[in-house]
């Protein structure tokens, strides 16, 4: 394995490493802008040049490959000297219209300026003037050709990522624009992805311009609740300024790297699936028709579980989980309904309608958790089995956690259900058909909300993050189950995820070694 | 002094087969397959001292043996024939008047390097290179010296003849393989060099058209005739184009060596009307100016380079004193500009700004501050791009402002109100 040295400091890298991922390694950071880790090299910004010792020209570091004994600068005069020239040509024809560009504040040209830059403009001529700003090339993306520095990766994205090939680079020299092919739209299931890795200002999210400065942003980690990829996403939201957009919180979902789930992606549908986050919430807990307390209803499920319990009649009990639910959650509902009120049917294999799949991210099942309902809940019956004995009215009480069920049985189905059951509760986080049909609604949280894990297609346990608290009166669902447990005598005693998850680890022996710690923004796979 | 390469020229019909057959036509192809290897024939190349005649003066049979005959792949020989350098219109002549000793040389440099597949890449403003040539094709084929086994011996060979599309760059051999791949002309990043990873992933070799229909005679009588014509490690002769204010503008066929003061005063008959000579680029408009003083210079790719020029694709411009150099330099870097294939950003955006500089300093909206910026622009481009045309425009749009620095400065606007800064 070649041996060199990058600023004075040693690092051995595989064969066919290059210098700038060699740099990568050792946390020194060279420039770029056409480099991108998961695209073909393409070394036409010529940003990342650096001093190879025994070389004449500077060399790109983005293309060289690392030999053994080699010894790179990244900081001496003679690159810092052609970073800043390299910024001056790309700026030559650069609008610098920052002030009402949205990719300020994330903007490669201004961070690169700032710690490269700082030269005195030299420009004394009018600008190249290209011909489409604001300009929509699909349903999901903005085209600046202005603010492009013609980098390409979006052209590279397009061609080897999401193999649709929409992009091209058109005319010659500094007329030179990126477009989409004639006739063609940027419209494939990944094309928010080249906002993501445009460098600049040139492709802009149709749904996020001008909604937010991205400085006012808070980031927080979480993985996408759209389907069992769980591809890790970032959850960009901000509080301070509800008097925007009608009091969301959540501006926009970013993908988060993981080489071993969805490198650097998500998919459209993905990418903006957050609005229900702070749109359509079920705000409070609603007992037929009327706002009530959460104290009364408390009082509203357990009238109808106590004696069901007391008299050992908790097969007359039908509970639809659903792989919507964190690991926790489900532990809780395992605990609560399968121990502590044994006897209790318990399914979430709630049937789906086909969903669409591809053979990169797009998963048919769109439950982020079905892998961990599976191992955690253990069902021993289903779901079609729990709504048949409600419509007959052999169960008293229904206990629905998030799952639409007009939308797979049918609005018939759900009134006699209503009608026949003694108590149909919902717990949910958004309003749906089925909210009409059950007697009691109980608010609770998103997973931007949740502590918790996930566990994917892959069988990797990954955690989300609470971004902020739930919306209104929302709590979280193995928050709800424990308030009933302590009416009921049996109390189960948790005060964060943490320690739900440390008691997954203990009784179920995939889960085992596994701690929140150890799972970390990566993820780990279940034991076989 | 003896003719190679413009030996039929005047020869009536010369870019017939049948003409070219009287004077021992296809000879040497026929002794290169039937009585030597391939190792003999880059052995007689590399002795030749024949250099690249496209502008990089790389050794031909050196280029040659670079080709990994272990490699499973077919290998390719594509012949350079898009000539897009200002100051440059000698291959046109030979596709014109000799396009059989071209297809003569494509079997021999075929057979040297194992490949049975050539294309020849014409530029496609040559509308009658492209007819002559591929008529000549034709009419190898049907005699039977392209196509399989050739001239009863076993060899096979297909020659395409394929039309650029009118970009300059395509003469950059990485950016001609992708445009004979059906893609956009852009410069390979380089390594590998086509030798390994050639057109289409295989190895190639880019010949330029005069280099390759030298091989015919160096094969025929042999490489120490041919090194003897021209200097020490520059064999043969080369075709000078010449251009500008001479009375006899045209191709020469000179031995490598001759010196430029020789090739505008003896042979293009010097400069018309009793003018002085101000400034020559030597070897196409890429090439860094040359001052009156500086044109005893030979005309060798070596000697050439001492002097800080290039010998180039041999495209010789001459501009007499009435030439205002500050337009000349405007006329190179619109060039440039319009040019410049937009793949990297110093030489895309460079080149565009060097332009507009100069244009605004010929047009006499210039300031003091443009001047003093322009060499640090230019420069900056040089060195720091995928290929050599960055190098070219730093070098040559230079040349002319560090070498008629007062004339630049006598357009400046003499302003009270000319700022040091902006």
């Amino acid at each position: 394995m070649p041996n060199l040295i990058i600023d004075g400091k040693q690092v051995e890298v595989p064969a066919g490493t290059t210098i700038i991922q060699a740099a990568d390694k050792l946390g020194i950071n060279i420039p770029r802008y056409c480099y991108h880790p998961a695209l073909p090299v393409s070394g036409n910004c010529r940003i990342c040049m650096v001093e190879v010792e025994k070389q004449p020209k500077l060399q790109i570091a983005c293309y060289t490959p690392v030999t053994d004994g080699m010894v790179v600068k990244t900081n001496s005069p003679k690159v810092l000297e052609v970073r800043k020239t390299v910024l001056e040509f790309l700026l030559v024809n650069h609008p610098v219209d920052c002030p009402v560009c949205d990719q300020a504040g994330e903007c490669k040209l201004q961070d690169y300026y700032m710690e490269h830059g700082q030269y005195d403009s030299r420009l004394g001529d009018v600008k190249v003037k290209k011909e489409k700003k604001a300009f929509s090339i699909g349903p999901t993306v903005m085209l600046d050709q202005e603010r492009c520095i013609l980098c390409t990766r979006c052209v590279r994205f397009a061609d080897n990522i999401s193999k649709t090939s929409e992009f091209g680079v058109f005319s010659r020299g500094d007329h030179s624009q990126l477009d989409v092919y004639p006739g063609k739209k940027l419209d494939n299931s990944y094309s928010g992805n080249v906002v993501d890795i445009c460098p600049v200002g040139a492709l802009t999210d149709t749904d996020f311009r001008f909604k937010c400065r991205v400085w006012y942003l808070s980031k927080t980690k979480s993985v996408c609740p759209g389907c069992s990829m769980g591809c890790n996403i970032t959850v960009e939201w901000d509080k301070m300024r509800p008097h925007q957009h009608k009091k969301a919180r959540v501006m926009r979902l970013k993908p988060r790297h993981n080489p071993e789930v969805n490198d650097y992606w998500i998919c459209d549908k993905g990418r903006y699936n957050y609005k229900f986050i702070d749109e359509n919430r079920i705000q409070h807990p609603q007992y037929n028709n009327d706002l009530i307390s959460w104290d009364r209803a408390i009082d509203v499920v357990t009238d109808v579980l106590k004696p069901l319990k007391d008299l050992k009649r908790t097969n007359r009990i039908g509970v639809i989980a659903s792989a919507q639910l964190t690991n926790e959650d489900l532990f809780v509902i395992r605990k609560f309904f399968k121990e502590n009120l044994k006897g209790s049917h318990v399914d979430f294999r709630v049937p789906q309608k086909p969903g669409d799949s591809d053979a990169f991210l797009i998963k048919a099942d769109k439950n982020p958790n079905t892998a961990g309902a599976l191992n955690i809940l253990q069902p021993d019956t289903d779901v079609a089995a729990i709504i048949q004995k409600a419509r007959a009215g052999e169960i008293d009480l229904l206990y629905v956690f998030g799952e639409d069920l007009v939308s797979q049985f049918g609005k018939e189905a759900l009134y006699q259900i209503s009608k026949n059951v003694k108590l149909f509760v919902y717990q949910g986080s958004n309003v749906n058909e089925t909210c009409n049909y059950a007697h009691l609604n109980l608010p609770s949280s998103v997973y931007a909300e949740k502590e918790g894990t996930f566990t994917n297609c892959q069988n990797k346990v990954q955690r989300i993050w609470p971004a902020f608290s739930p919306l209104a009166e929302a709590r979280g669902d193995w928050e709800i189950l424990a308030l009933f447990a302590a009416k009921l005598g049996q109390p189960i005693v948790y005060q964060h995820s943490p320690e739900i998850f440390k008691d997954i680890a203990a009784s179920f022996p995939a889960f085992s070694e596994m701690t929140y710690d150890k799972i970390s923004d990566k993820g780990m796979v279940l034991k076989a | 002094m003896e003719k190679i390469v413009t030996r039929h020229f005047d020869v009536p019909n010369s870019y017939l087969l049948e003409t070219y057959l009287k004077d021992n036509g296809y000879a040497a192809a026929r002794k290169a397959i039937t009585q030597m290897t391939p190792a003999l024939v880059i052995d007689e190349v590399k002795k030749s001292n024949l250099r690249g005649l496209g502008g990089a003066g790389f050794p031909t049979g050196t280029k040659w043996s670079f080709i990994p005959q272990t490699n499973p792949k077919p290998k390719y020989l594509v012949i350079n024939g898009d000539e897009g350098e200002p100051g440059t219109f000698k291959d046109k002549y030979i596709f014109e008047l000799d396009p059989h000793a071209l297809l003569e040389g494509i079997i021999i440099t075929c057979f040297a390097i194992g490949s049975h597949k050539a294309y020849i890449y014409i530029r496609g403003e040559y509308v009658k290179s492209l007819q002559r040539v591929q008529a000549a094709v034709d009419e190898a084929y049907k005699a039977g010296y392209l196509g399989k086994g050739i001239m009863g011996t076993g060899f096979d060979i297909d020659v395409v003849v394929h039309p650029g599309a009118g970009a300059y760059i395509c003469g950059e051999e990485t950016a001609l393989l992708e445009s004979l791949e059906g893609k956009k002309g852009f410069p390979r990043l380089k390594p590998p060099f086509p030798a390994v990873v050639g057109l289409f992933g295989c190895p190639t070799v880019i010949n330029n058209v005069e280099t390759i229909s030298c091989v015919p005679p160096i094969i025929n009588k042999g490489a120490e005739w041919y090194a003897k014509l021209g200097c020490e490690k520059n064999g043969g002769n080369r075709l000078f184009c010449v251009s500008g204010h001479v009375v006899k503008p045209g191709v020469y066929e000179l031995p490598n060596g001759t010196t430029l003061r020789e090739i505008i005063y003896d042979h293009a008959g010097g400069i018309p009307n009793g003018r002085k000579l101000k400034a020559v680029i030597p070897g196409g408009i890429s090439a860094p100016l040359l001052t009156p003083d500086q044109i005893d210079v030979k005309m060798d790719f070596d000697s050439l380079k001492a002097i800080g020029s290039m010998a180039g694709s041999g495209g010789i411009i001459v501009m007499d004193d009435t030439t205002d150099m500050v337009w000349a330099a405007m006329v190179a870097a619109r060039f440039f500009a319009h040019e410049s294939c937009g793949q990297c950003s110093p030489c895309r955006e460079g080149s565009g700004w060097v332009y507009r500089n100069v244009k605004r300093l010929y047009h006499g909206h210039a300031r003091e501050h443009d001047l003093r910026n322009l060499p640090g622009i230019v420069n900056n481009i040089g060195g720091n791009t995928i290929c050599a045309f960055g190098d070219a425009v730093s070098m040559s749009i230079g040349s002319y402002v560090t070498k008629f620095r007062s004339e630049f400065e006598a357009k400046l606007v003499k302003s009270e109100y000319a700022q040091p800064n902006h």
